[in-house]
C-alpha cells in the first residue's frame, strides 16, 4: 500500500472536529435525558396504567426498536413536511433519538421496576416506613443496582451509534464535520481515522464519568471497560 | 520401590500457602487415605499430583521416575499415568455416558472408536451403570454419576487412581454404591490414593493413612494405628471428633 | 394527504414491489453474512485471548482493544473507514463486499463479549477435569467448553443479528443498493416521504420483529436443561 497518510491537514482543521465532538456530545446528553423521562413514563404506564395505555406503550416500542433510527429520521425529516410540519435537520435527529431511546429506556427502566420486590415494600410497611421513605430507601437503590449498568452502557451506544445518524442528513456532529472536511480536500482516510479514535477518547471518558458516578452515587461497581 | 513417592512438596493457592511439606509414600496395590479437617491440604495434594495446582517445592516420583511439573511434556506423563476423579464427579454435560468414558481414549491416545467403546462398556459394567450408557449425566443421580466418573478415570487406563472425596457430594443412601465400586477396585489390586471422610470405609480399604493438618503430614501408619491410638494432640482432637 | 393517497396505486405496482423485496433480500443477505463471517471470528478471537504464557501477552491485548476500540466507533465511521481504506488498496472490490466486510469488523467486537461470556459461564471444573485426561486447549474448547456455553451465547448472537438488520441502513450511504437505499431513490423519483419511508419502516419491521420472536423462543427453549427437555 504506497498510500500517502497526510495527517497535517487533519491537525490544521482540528477545531472544527472539536467543535463536531462537542454537538454529539450534546446530542447524545439531551437524546439520552429526555429519552430517560419518556421511558420512566413509559415504564410507570407499563406497570400501572390501564390496559389500553399499556397495549399503546408497548405498541410504541414495538414498533420503534423493530425499525431504523435512520428511516425514523428520514420520516421526520422527509416525511412531516407534507403535512406542513418543518423541522430543522438538527431538531429532526434530536426528536428522532429521543424517541428512539424513549422506547429503549423503558424496557430497560421496567426491567427496574420489576426487580422491586413486593416482599421488602411490605417490610418496609410494616416498620413503619412512609411511602417517600420506601421509595427513597427500597425503590430507588433497586432499581439503580439492577438497571445503572445498563443504563450507562445505553448512554455509549446513544452517544456513538445514535448521534452519527445525524451526519446523513447533514447535521455537523463529529461525523458529519469528518464528511464534510474531507469532501474539500479528499482526505478521507486521515480524517476518519482521527475521528474514529476521537469517539473512542469521548467515550473512554464518559464511561469513566460514569462509572464513578454510579459508585459514588448508588454504590453500583459498574464496569469501565 | 514404592509406586508413587511424595517427597516434601510445597503447594499455593494464588497467593497462599497451602502445603508446605507434604511426603508419603504408596506402595504397589496398595491403598492410601490422606485424612485431615477441611482446609488440610489433602486435596490440594491430589491436585499437584496431577498438575492441576502448581507444586513450587519438593518431588513426586513414579516408579522411580522424578516428575517436573514446569515441563508441559512431564505433567501430561505424570496425567498419562494417574487419572483423577472429583468431589463433583465433573462429568462432562454435553455428552452421554458413553462417549464421557471413550473422549480421553478416542481423542488424547488416538485409538478407535469401537474399541474403545466395547472397553468402556466393560468399565461401566464394572461400576454397575452399563445400563445408562446413552444417558446424559443431568438425567443421573449423584451417585451414578460418581460411578461413571469412576469409570471414565479407568478408562485412561491409569497406574494410580487418585479418588478427592468423592462421596462428600452424595445423599447418604448413594454412598455405599460408590464404595462398593472402591472396593471392588482395591481387591483387583489397583493402586489409589484417596481423600476421604468415610473414616469406617478408609480403614477397611486403606493399608496406610495419612494425617494432614494445615498444609503438613501430622502423623502416618496402619489404619488401626492411627484411628485407635494416634500419637499426636491434633490427630487424638480430630478422631475424637470425627469417630463415633 | 391527498397527495399520499393519490399516489397509493402509483407506489405499489408490482415492479417497485418487487424492487423493495429485492432490496430488503439485501438487507438480509449482508446482514447474516456479515454476522456469520464475525461470529466465526469472534470465536477465534475469543480463543486467542485466552492463550496462556507471557509470549502471548501482546495478542492478548491486542484482542482486548479490538473489542474496545471497535464497540466505541460508530458503524457509520467504520463503514467510511472500510470504504476508503479498500479502495486505496484495491480498486475493484463491490460495495456489497465493503459493506459486509464493515458489518463483519462490527459484528466480531459485539459478539466476542457474548462469546467469553457463555464460556465463562462454563463451570472451570468441567476444564479442569479436560486437563487432567491430558485434553489439549483447543480439544477442551472445541469438545467440552464451547459445546456447553453454545446454548447460552446463540440467543443473545441472534438478538444482536437481529438489531444488526436495523443499523445496516447506514450502508445506503455508501450507495449499497439496499433497502434504505432504494427508499431514499424513490422519494427522489418524487412519491412522498410519508408513504416511502413508512412502506421501508414496515419492511424492516416485518423482517426484525419475527426474528426477534424466535430469537426470544430459542432463549427459553435452550435455557430448559437437557433432562426437561425430553422424557427420562
Amino acid at each position: 500500500m504506497d498510500y500517502n497518510f497526510q495527517f497535517n491537514v487533519v491537525w490544521r482543521n482540528f477545531d472544527a472536529l472539536l467543535e463536531g465532538a462537542w454537538l454529539t456530545l450534546q446530542l447524545g446528553v439531551f437524546a439520552f435525558t429526555c429519552g430517560c423521562l419518556i421511558g420512566l413514563v413509559g415504564a410507570a404506564c407499563l406497570s400501572f396504567a390501564p390496559r389500553p395505555v399499556r397495549w399503546l406503550v408497548h405498541a410504541f416500542v414495538i414498533f420503534i426498536t423493530n425499525t431504523p433510527a435512520l428511516i425514523q429520521i428520514y420520516f421526520l425529516y422527509f416525511g412531516l413536511p407534507e403535512f406542513g410540519i418543518r423541522w430543522s435537520n438538527e431538531a429532526c435527529v434530536l426528536i428522532g433519538l429521543t424517541l428512539n431511546a424513549g422506547a429503549y429506556l423503558t424496557m430497560i427502566l421496567r426491567a427496574g421496576f420489576l426487580s422491586v420486590r413486593q416482599t421488602e415494600m411490605e417490610a418496609g410497611e410494616t416498620m413503619g416506613m412512609s411511602l417517600p421513605q420506601r421509595i427513597r430507601y427500597i425503590v430507588v437503590p433497586h432499581i439503580a443496582k439492577s438497571i445503572y449498568p445498563a443504563l450507562a452502557n445505553f448512554f455509549i451506544v446513544i452517544l456513538v451509534m445514535g448521534t452519527s445518524v445525524g451526519a446523513v442528513i447533514g447535521v455537523d456532529e463529529l461525523t458529519g464535520q469528518a464528511i464534510n472536511l474531507s469532501t474539500v480536500n479528499y482526505r478521507w482516510l486521515e480524517y476518519f481515522t482521527i475521528v474514529a479514535l476521537m469517539y473512542v477518547v469521548l467515550t473512554f471518558i464518559a464511561s469513566i464519568g460514569l462509572a464513578l458516578l454510579g459508585r459514588w452515587a448508588f454504590r453500583v461497581k459498574a464496569r469501565i471497560f | 520401590m514404592p509406586h508413587l513417592a511424595v517427597n516434601d512438596i510445597h503447594a499455593n493457592y494464588g497467593a497462599l500457602a497451602v502445603l508446605h511439606g507434604i511426603g508419603f509414600e504408596v506402595d504397589r496395590g496398595e491403598v492410601v487415605s490422606l485424612v485431615g479437617p477441611s482446609g488440610s491440604g489433602k486435596s490440594t495434594v491430589l491436585r499437584a499430583l496431577v498438575g492441576l495446582t502448581l507444586v513450587t517445592g519438593g518431588s513426586v516420583e513414579v516408579d522411580g521416575t522424578r516428575i517436573d511439573y514446569a515441563a508441559p511434556r512431564a505433567v501430561k506423563a505424570a496425567r498419562d499415568r494417574m487419572a483423577i476423579v472429583f468431589q463433583q464427579y465433573n462429568l462432562f454435560q454435553n455428552m452421554n455416558v458413553l462417549r464421557n468414558v471413550t473422549l480421553a481414549p478416542t481423542k488424547v491416545k488416538g485409538r478407535k472408536r469401537a474399541e474403545v467403546e466395547a472397553e468402556a462398556m466393560e468399565l461401566l459394567k464394572l461400576v454397575g451403570m452399563e445400563h445408562k450408557a446413552q444417558a446424559y449425566p443431568d438425567e443421573l443421580s449423584g451417585g451414578q454419576q460418581q460411578r461413571v466418573a469412576i469409570a471414565r478415570a479407568l478408562a485412561l487406563k491409569p497406574e494410580i487412581l487418585l479418588l478427592d472425596e468423592v462421596t462428600s457430594a452424595l445423599d447418604p443412601e448413594l454412598v455405599n454404591e460408590v464404595l462398593d465400586a472402591i472396593r471392588r477396585l482395591a481387591g483387583e489390586g489397583m493402586t489409589m490414593l484417596l481423600v476421604s471422610h468415610e473414616m469406617s470405609f478408609v480403614r477397611e480399604v486403606s493399608s496406610k493413612v495419612v494425617f494432614m493438618d494445615a498444609g503438613r503430614v501430622v502423623e502416618a501408619g496402619p489404619p488401626d494405628a492411627i484411628f485407635d491410638a494416634p500419637s499426636s494432640e491434633r490427630a487424638r482432637d480430630f478422631f475424637g471428633k470425627v469417630l463415633r | 394527504m391527498e397527495r399520499i393517497l393519490s399516489q397509493l396505486p402509483d407506489f405499489f405496482t408490482w415492479k417497485n414491489i418487487a424492487l423493495l423485496g429485492e432490496s430488503a433480500l439485501m438487507t438480509l443477505s449482508m446482514t447474516l453474512l456479515g454476522c456469520l463471517i464475525g461470529f466465526g471470528l469472534a470465536l477465534v478471537l475469543v480463543y486467542l485471548r485466552t492463550t496462556p504464557g507471557l509470549w502471548a501477552l501482546p495478542l492478548r491485548v491486542a484482542c482486548i482493544a479490538y473489542v474496545e476500540v471497535f464497540r466505541r466507533i460508530p458503524f457509520l465511521v467504520v463503514i467510511y473507514l472500510v470504504l476508503f481504506f479498500i479502495q486505496t488498496v484495491a480498486s475493484d472490490v463491490s460495495l456489497f463486499s465493503i459493506a459486509v466486510i464493515s458489518i463483519c469488523i462490527y459484528a466480531i467486537a459485539y459478539t466476542a463479549d457474548i462469546i467469553r461470556g457463555g464460556i465463562e459461564s462454563v463451570p472451570k471444573t468441567q476444564i479442569e477435569a479436560a486437563q487432567a485426561m491430558n485434553l489439549s486447549r483447543f480439544q477442551t474448547m472445541r469438545l467440552c467448553v464451547l459445546p456447553q456455553a453454545l446454548p447460552v451465547i446463540i440467543p443473545p448472537a441472534i438478538a444482536f443479528a437481529v438489531s444488526f438488520i436495523k443499523d445496516t441502513a447506514l450502508v445506503s450511504q455508501i450507495g449499497v443498493f439496499e433497502l434504505t437505499f432504494r427508499g431514499k431513490e424513490l422519494n427522489n423519483q418524487g412519491y412522498s416521504g410519508v408513504l416511502v419511508f413508512g412502506t421501508i419502516a414496515f419492511c424492516y419491521f416485518l423482517m426484525s420483529f419475527p426474528l426477534s420472536l424466535l430469537g426470544q423462543y430459542l432463549e427459553k427453549r435452550l435455557a430448559t436443561p437437557r433432562g426437561q427437555r425430553h422424557s427420562r
